[in-house]
This record gives structure tokens, C-alpha cells and sequence, in this order.
């Protein structure tokens, strides 16, 4: 159980969880439908991973997230309609155009570094982030995301290391989704748990239910808790599916039908909501309420998305340096 | 005023860092053995890890992805992190966290990333394919980052110091032959060289020498030698890389009409092809002669004396050069 969520943290989950979804699954079908513009990545299945992450952050705190985190960027205050706008490459988009999908979702005003498809080349700008409240000895600490994926990569263990070394407030959430676009964690490791890998450079670790919004919750904050007391780094792998393709454009065929309806069973957003019926914080009523706010909200910002105005290409080479 | 003394390139650029961290609290050091009593491979800041420490001048594990990547993330926040590269040549082991994430992040969402990297490159002291290199062009080539190549210690002192007060990532190469083999007036305080302006290191009206680096120094040798031949060369120091100062490049060339680039980079796809298309696309009508390129062969770096001796541009190629180009 979580030590520290009050009823209206709980519900604010509900709501967050839940726009997240309603918004991911709205880009889904307008990428189907034709609207869309480019590739797009779903991050269904992984809402209590990025709501429950961010959730535990402070406004002070910076988070690095990635493609699979849509709820870690709505939590710290990236609105649907910016976030759509992007998708679209309006000029009202966080990245007026330049870049795709939530790629470059970056916003210092929100405390949000953007990242690039060099996955995990998140990890060391957050890194980075942590070392520097550790200069300024600010009480901050960085957040970032990796994946089953790119928890192979050097730059994974080359940034474990270093953030080892240097007993620096950062936090990585490996969201274990079992497949690197098509290949199968088994064929990407000889080990069960990715967790190991904290170990061996002298992180603190652990494994989460990823789909219980509240272990992760819960880890986060704790390892926020411990990094604000200088006790250094962690890596908490958070286990779940990813539910859909890899991209808009790949149907996962290779994915075993029955391990997603396994998983189907534990979505986490159903499995909150539901939960907080049972505890008696909502009602059907409400719920349904709470739903249907989402999904006003979420055809409020395609609306606004559609209509926003697509960048002149005369601005095309502004900005590529810093005044 | 401010007094001028001379000093070495590698005391110019260990005088920059003292005066920018003096200054600015913001700034600090990072890269594999920077601090502690040591102070570099090549002793560049040992004085600044004297005078400021550890918390100012970080050791790295030997991680340059992470560690440069590291940069961008303390960049963002604000800090203007120095990085040393121990040698050019390993400068391929960061390269995503240059290219991928530093180089492009102001274009796409606007976050501004001051670093500096500073890459001791270039080679005639006989230290083989992998402690020798001069990488410059890969980065010339990437939209987003700057880059800067020193020829004097004044130079080795205000580029630095413009870098480090550049709102955006700068990739400084300094020539480690000329660390300690070039003294030169070095201005005391703290005024930078402005980066994208080139110097004429030398006046001359019959041709050109477009350089940069340690070839700055050949090219002046060899500029004297067929001086005294009646030829009279013009030496343009770039200093920057990008942006580069091509006016000062079309003025000088339709000045004497003749245009040769040495560079001590290997010739194909180095800045020097850059350089004569942009004479070739602009300059045509100036040109008396074909445009030269001297540059290193492109092969990986040799070892042995004789064999980097051939690898490498001598003021006598240059010399061969300026002779057979001002008779065209």
C-alpha cells in the first residue's frame, strides 16, 4: 500500500491515467483514419508506468522521458493540445514542426528534456541534469525512462556507472515491455530480471508490478526520498506489455495472441479505476463522469490540433543555434 | 591596456579556463583524468584542478557517451561544462551525445546547450593511427554545433573563451603539437576572440593560402620561403570552422586570384573541399588558376617517422604548391 496517496491524489491518478489513454487511443484512430501525419508510437499498457513516475515527481524535480510515456508528459503539464498539435507538426506544437510524434517533447518550463530515438540517450541528459543540482547542492533529482531494449546498449551501463560514481539523484524507470519492436526479451538477454544490471554498478534496484499505478508510484517516490538524502541512484524495472506495435505502422503479429490477453487482464488503467470504485472514492456515476471530462478534453485539443496552423517553411533555418 | 606577454599554447588555454572559472560559477571541468594532483594527459588543467578541485574539475570513469551526454544534461540546466576529450581521436566514442542529442536539441525544442569540448588533435609526434587525428570535419558537417581551431596561444586563449561563453555546443580543437613548441603575446584579462572571423596572418597579393590549426605555421614557412623568390602570399586563419568567415576568404582570393587550402586533416571530404567549392561557386570569375588543396593522404595515420612524414603536409609541399600555382 502506498504510504503516502490521499483520496484526491488518488483520483487525480484516475483522471491522468485516464486522459492518457483516452488520448492515446483518439491518435490511434486518427493515424488509422488517415489524419495523421508521419509514424506514431502508442504507449497503451504503460499509463501506470508514466502516470505513477511523474506522479511521484516534484515541479522542481526534471523528467527525460520517451515514446511510451505520454502520461509522464501530461502529468508535468504538457497539455493535449500541444502534445496533438506536435503530432500533427503544427506551428503550435511544442517543436513548431521540427520534430515528430512526441519526439523533442522537450520544456524547460516544465521541467521536461525532450529526447532522440538514440535510445537511451535520455539516460545521461538526465544524468547530467542530477549532476548539476548536485553542483548547485539543490534537493532535485532527475527522472528518465528506459526500455528492455536499450537497457542492452553501452551507453545503459556506461550511464549506471557514472551515475554510480558520482552517488548522483537520478532515477531510471526500465519499463520492461518484453519486446524490442519485434524481437523477444529472451533473445535480447540471458537474464530474467534487467534489474541485475542496477547491481552490478552499484545502484539500488528493484522490480514493480508495472501495471499497479501504485508500486510505482510508491518506488519512485522512494527512491526520490532516498536521492534527496544523497543516497544515490536507482533503477526500478517496472514489468509490463507493451500492448500494441512497436509504431502505428507495425501490428506485432509476432506477439503471441494469448500473452495479450493475459495482459489485457491486468490493464492498469481499468484495474485502478476499478479499484477505487471498490474503495468507494468513485461511483459508476462518477466514473463515468471522469471518463467522459477525458474524452471532451481530448476531442476539445484534436479539434484545436486540426484546425492550428501547419509552420511557413520560411522560418525553416531559424534557431539552429542559440542567440 | 591590457599587457601582453607571451606564453605557450598550452599555457594560453590553461589561462583561459582559470579566468572563465574565476568569473563564471557555472562553469567546471570534466574528461578522463583532468583532476586531482594530475591535471591531464597533457597537463592542460592541471592548474585549474590546483586551484578549484574536485567539485569543479570531475574526473570521468572512461565513458564518453555517457559522460558528454552528461554534459548536455548539466548544459541544459544551466552549467557550462568544459570537456576534455583526452585525445581528438576518441572523440568517435561520444558521438551521439554530439551529433544526436547536443547538436540538435536547440533546433527542435529550443533547449540551449553551452558546452565546450575541447579535442587535442593533430600529429607529427609520432603517435600513430589512433593519438593523431584531426576529426574536425565530421563536426563541420553537423548542423547545431560550432567549431573552432586555434592557431595562436592569443587565439588558444579568446576562442576559448568565447566557447565557453557560446550559448551553444562548441568542439574546440587544439593542436597538441604546438602545446608546448609555440610561444606567442597572449592578451592578460579576459577579452574573447569572436568565433566566425577569420585573421590574415600574413598580407600578400599573388595567392592565397586558406588554413587553419597547425598548418597555419607550415603555411607562414612556406609563405617565407617563396618570399624570398619574389612571390607574395597571403595567409588567411580561418580559426573558426563553422560558421566560417567566407568573406574574408572571396575578399582575399579576388585580391590575388589564386587560392590553395592546407589542412592537416586528410584531403577527402576534409574542410578543404568545402572551402574551394565555396571559392569555385562564388569566386569563378576571380580565379587565375585552378583551386589546390594540400591536406594528409587518406589513409589511417602512420606511425613510423618516415612513414607519418609522407602522411603529413611540409612546408615544402606547400612551397611546391604556391610555386607551380602563381606560374599557371
Amino acid at each position: 500500500m502506498s504510504h503516502s496517496l490521499d483520496s484526491s491524489a488518488k483520483l487525480n491518478i484516475a483522471y491522468w491515467m485516464r486522459l492518457t489513454r483516452t488520448l492515446d487511443d483518439a491518435i490511434m484512430a486518427m493515424w488509422k483514419q488517415g489524419r495523421g501525419v508521419g509514424g506514431t508510437f502508442s504507449g497503451k499498457g504503460h499509463e501506470a508506468i508514466s502516470v505513477g513516475a511523474g506522479f511521484a515527481m516534484g515541479t522542481d524535480d526534471v523528467v527525460a522521458p520517451m515514446h511510451r510515456d505520454l502520461g509522464c508528459y501530461l502529468v508535468r503539464g504538457l497539455s493535449p493540445d500541444r502534445i496533438l498539435a506536435n503530432q500533427l507538426g503544427k506551428a503550435e506544437g511544442v517543436t513548431g514542426g521540427r520534430d515528430a510524434n512526441l519526439h523533442g517533447l522537450g520544456d524547460l518550463s516544465l521541467n521536461i528534456l525532450g529526447f532522440v530515438s538514440h535510445l537511451p540517450q535520455s539516460m545521461p541528459v538526465a544524468l547530467g541534469a542530477a549532476m548539476a543540482f548536485q553542483y548547485r547542492e539543490e534537493p532535485r533529482v532527475a527522472l528518465t525512462f528506459a526500455g528492455d531494449g536499450s537497457s542492452n546498449a553501452g551507453l545503459f551501463h556506461e550511464t549506471l556507472n557514472l551515475a554510480a560514481v558520482q552517488n548522483a539523484p537520478l532515477i531510471v524507470v526500465v519499463e520492461n515491455n518484453q519486446y524490442a519492436y519485434s524481437t523477444p526479451i529472451h533473445e535480447q538477454m540471458a537474464i530474467d530480471d534487467i534489474v541485475v544490471r542496477a547491481a552490478a554498478h552499484g545502484v539500488a534496484g528493484e522490480i514493480v508490478d508495472g501495471n499497479d499505478v501504485v508500486a510505482v508510484y510508491d518506488a519512485v517516490l522512494e527512491a526520490a526520498t532516498r536521492a534527496r538524502r544523497g543516497e544515490g541512484p536507482s533503477l526500478i524495472e517496472a514489468k509490463t506489455m507493451r500492448m500494441l506495435g512497436h509504431a502505428i505502422h507495425d501490428g506485432a503479429e509476432y506477439v503471441p495472441r494469448s500473452l495479450l490477453s493475459e495482459w489485457k487482464e491486468r490493464d492498469p488503467v481499468t484495474r485502478w479505476e476499478e479499484r477505487l470504485v471498490e474503495e468507494g472514492l468513485l461511483t459508476p456515476e462518477t466514473l463515468a463522469r471522469l471518463q467522459e471530462e477525458c474524452r471532451d478534453e481530448v476531442e476539445a485539443a484534436i479539434e484545436y490540433a486540426e484546425r492550428a496552423p501547419l509552420p511557413d517553411a520560411a522560418g525553416i533555418t531559424t534557431g539552429v543555434y542559440a542567440p | 591596456m591590457t599587457d601582453v606577454r607571451e606564453l605557450t599554447y598550452l599555457d594560453a588555454i590553461a589561462e583561459a579556463l582559470l579566468v572563465e572559472m574565476g568569473r563564471d560559477p557555472d562553469v567546471l571541468v570534466m574528461g578522463n583524468d583532468v583532476g586531482g594532483s594530475f591535471g591531464g594527459a597533457f597537463k592542460v588543467t592541471k592548474r585549474v584542478s590546483d586551484e578549484f578541485g574536485p567539485h569543479r574539475v570531475k574526473n570521468m570513469p572512461m565513458t564518453e557517451l555517457a559522460f558528454v551526454g552528461a554534459a548536455n544534461g548539466m548544459a541544459l540546466m544551466g552549467l557550462r561544462p568544459v570537456i576534455e576529450v583526452q585525445f581528438a581521436d576518441f572523440i568517435s566514442t561520444a558521438f551521439d551525445s554530439i551529433v544526436q542529442y547536443a547538436a540538435t536539441t536547440h533546433y527542435r525544442w529550443g533547449g540551449s546547450v553551452p558546452w565546450v569540448i575541447r579535442a587535442p588533435s593533430d600529429g607529427g609526434i609520432r603517435s600513430g593511427p589512433f593519438h593523431s587525428q584531426n576529426p574536425e570535419a565530421w563536426f563541420v558537417h553537423t548542423p547545431g554545433l560550432k567549431v573552432v581551431a586555434p592557431a595562436t596561444p592569443a587565439d588558444a586563449k579568446g576562442l576559448l573563451l568565447a566557447a565557453i561563453r557560446d550559448n551553444n555546443p562548441v568542439v574546440y580543437f587544439e593542436a597538441k603539437p604546438l602545446y608546448r613548441s609555440l610561444r606567442g603575446p597572449v592578451p592578460e584579462g579576459d577579452e574573447a576572440t569572436p568565433i566566425g572571423v577569420a585573421r590574415i596572418a600574413r598580407e600578400g597579393s599573388d595567392i592565397t593560402i586558406i588554413t587553419y590549426g597547425s598548418t597555419v605555421h607550415d603555411s607562414l614557412r612556406a609563405a617565407h620561403e617563396v618570399g624570398n623568390e619574389g612571390i607574395s602570399v597571403e595567409v588567411i586563419d580561418l580559426r573558426s570552422l563553422k560558421p566560417m568567415d567566407t568573406d574574408t576568404v572571396l575578399e582575399s582570393v579576388a585580391k590575388t586570384g589564386r587560392a590553395l587550402v592546407v589542412h592537416a586533416a586528410n584531403r577527402m571530404a576534409g574542410v578543404g573541399a568545402e572551402i574551394a567549392a565555396i571559392i569555385a561557386e562564388k569566386a569563378f570569375a576571380d580565379l587565375d588558376a585552378p583551386v589546390r588543396r594540400l591536406g594528409g593522404l587518406d589513409i589511417p595515420i602512420p606511425f613510423s617517422p618516415p612513414l607519418e612524414d609522407a602522411y603529413r603536409v611540409s612546408p615544402g609541399d606547400i612551397a611546391a604548391q604556391l610555386r607551380e600555382l602563381v606560374s599557371w
